[in-house]
């Protein structure tokens, strides 16, 4: 599997460290109650197909990557900064 | 149809032709007291210890493919009693027993051998953690020695003791631990659970999950609808997608571990060996096959086959540990899809919804655990009560924070564990 850094270009994905779900950029207000928390936190859709996860570009230029790939057959179908994903 | 050597002798002498198939292929019936979602080691134990210890019948296994397809011939064979913390401890240990007891109960031979499992450390701080780890399994009455770096060179002189990076001190010893022929203890519990007049139902994928105001009805399935009065998820590699036809959301990431087998060998590795801070394990099959792997790809994947550079790492950590292993032609490779939790340990619990059920988020360890788990998960779904081996597996311990089974203390990330 390769992953095409936004800023770097295509990457072995051995360069970047694999966070989880992009879940993981909406992060609920602290006062948002257990059961948002719960859902940030553990719960995950866990699609068998597309899905977009975050990715840490550790061995490049330290950008975080939200990747949508198919988690069927490992096909990265796009890339986009973190940065741009949240806005 | 009871196996025995008189028998092998007989069947030898007149040409094999006695031997039937050890379990039917029934139509679904209509309506079903249980319905087991899951045709794994997990789904079929759940429905061999419901007919055996709670004298239930009237119960279906629908298998999405075909008995022993999915995880339960995917796995490298492991079954060990080493956990260190309580709600771990006490299930596994009661896995074990039943294991040690299964091959007279099922009048199966499913090749336990309690060859013993070594599992290396490599400094001082290691060695306390495996003391106590190793105090830990005796309280809960199983076995454990800790060796030292000459005891261990006895054991298994062929490691690489001038390792510098991760020099070997010793290892904790366990010696009930070991391995299982993973086909057989499928079809071991599929014949048990079929002669006690469970149906397997093969090629009958769930399609739907049917449930009115709060109360599990039945399912729907590609051979039709099923009613049930109780339903149970045993789907451990595919439990999100399962449990979303009841809409549900699991604390589940699935993720790809990887493993390898070797040509056959004479014996040459008697125990399991891991080799933790390398990511690397390994045992010598019955057949010769070197049995190994390493850690998982790391990311989400349900694709059954992992990449490159973990293949890489696992041969890498081998050769470091044992290089007598490097002229071993690799015969073939596999990734299993692992049940990632976030807290590293199972669940085994009722739902919001009345009469479902779900056994799930197995990580690395759901083939030592089939004995145990569907132990205990017939007792819950038979009595509505928790086994005392079982008290903890509950769903709502990530919600509520309280009672999470933390075995290496790592944090919620899924991949982690």
């Amino acid at each position: 599997m390769r992953i095409t850094c936004p800023h770097c270009g295509e990457r072995d994905h051995r360069e970047f460290y694999y966070k989880g779900h992009a879940l993981a950029l909406e992060r609920p207000a602290a006062d948002a109650g257990e059961a948002a928390w719960d859902d940030y936190v553990y719960l995950r859709e866990n699609p068998a197909g597309v899905t977009r996860d975050l990715w840490y570009h550790e061995g490049g230029c330290g950008a975080w990557v939200v990747v949508t790939r198919s988690t069927l057959t490992h096909e990265v179908l796009s890339t986009e900064p973190a940065s741009e994903a949240r806005a | 149809m009871r196996f025995s050597g008189l028998r092998v002798l007989k069947e030898g002498l007149t040409g094999n032709k006695g031997w039937r198939p050890h379990w039917r292929d029934p139509e679904p019936k209509p309506e079903y007291d249980i319905v087991i979602i899951g045709g794994g080691g997990h789904g079929l134990s759940t429905a061999y210890y419901l007919a055996r210890d709670h004298g239930l019948k009237n119960i279906a296994v629908l298998e999405r493919g075909y008995i022993g397809g999915g995880n339960i011939g995917r796995n490298t064979t492991i079954v060990r009693a080493n956990y260190f913390l309580q709600g771990n401890s006490e299930f596994y240990s009661h896995s074990l027993k039943l294991w040690e007891g299964l091959e007279e109960d099922l009048n199966y031979n499913v090749m336990h051998s309690q060859r013993g499992i070594i599992n290396l450390f490599h400094s001082d701080g290691q060695r306390d953690a495996a003391a106590r780890r190793g105090n830990m399994m005796i309280s809960q009455g199983d076995d454990a020695i800790l060796l030292g770096r000459e005891e261990l060179r006895k054991m298994v002189p062929y490691l690489n003791f001038d390792d510098l990076r991760f020099p070997l001190y010793g290892g904790l010893y366990h010696p009930r631990g070991g391995t299982a022929r993973h086909d057989a203890v499928a079809w071991g519990y599929a014949r048990g659970a079929d002669q006690r007049g469970v149906d397997l139902i093969q090629n009958c994928e769930v399609t739907g999950i049917d449930i009115e105001n709060g109360k599990v009805k039945g399912v729907q399935t590609v051979r039709g609808p099923i009613r049930a009065k109780k339903v149970a998820m045993v789907a451990a590699g595919r439990s999100s997608q399962v449990a979303a036809m009841a809409g549900m959301r699991l604390p589940i990431e699935s993720h790809i571990l990887q493993a390898f087998v070797t040509e056959g060998l004479k014996p040459v590795i008697d125990n399991v060996i891991t080799f933790g801070m390398g990511h690397f394990y390994i045992s010598q099959s019955d057949k010769g096959g070197l049995v190994f792997g390493g850690d998982l790809d790391f990311y989400a994947s349900y694709a059954a086959r992992g990449n490159l550079p973990t293949v890489e790492h696992v041969m890498e950590a081998g050769m470091a540990l044992m290089p007598m292993i490097g002229k071993a032609k690799v015969l073939r490779s596999w990734g299993g899809i692992m049940d990632m939790s976030p807290d590293g340990s199972p669940i085994i619990d009722k739902t919001h919804i009345d009469g479902l059920y779900v056994n799930c988020g197995w990580n690395y360890g759901g083939f030592k655990a089939v004995p145990g788990s569907g132990s205990v998960f017939a007792h819950l779904i038979a009595t509505g009560n928790y086994h005392p081996a079982s008290t903890r597996h509950r769903l709502d311990r990530f919600r509520t924070g309280r009672g999470i089974i933390d075995e290496e203390g790592k944090g919620s990330q899924h991949n982690l564990h």
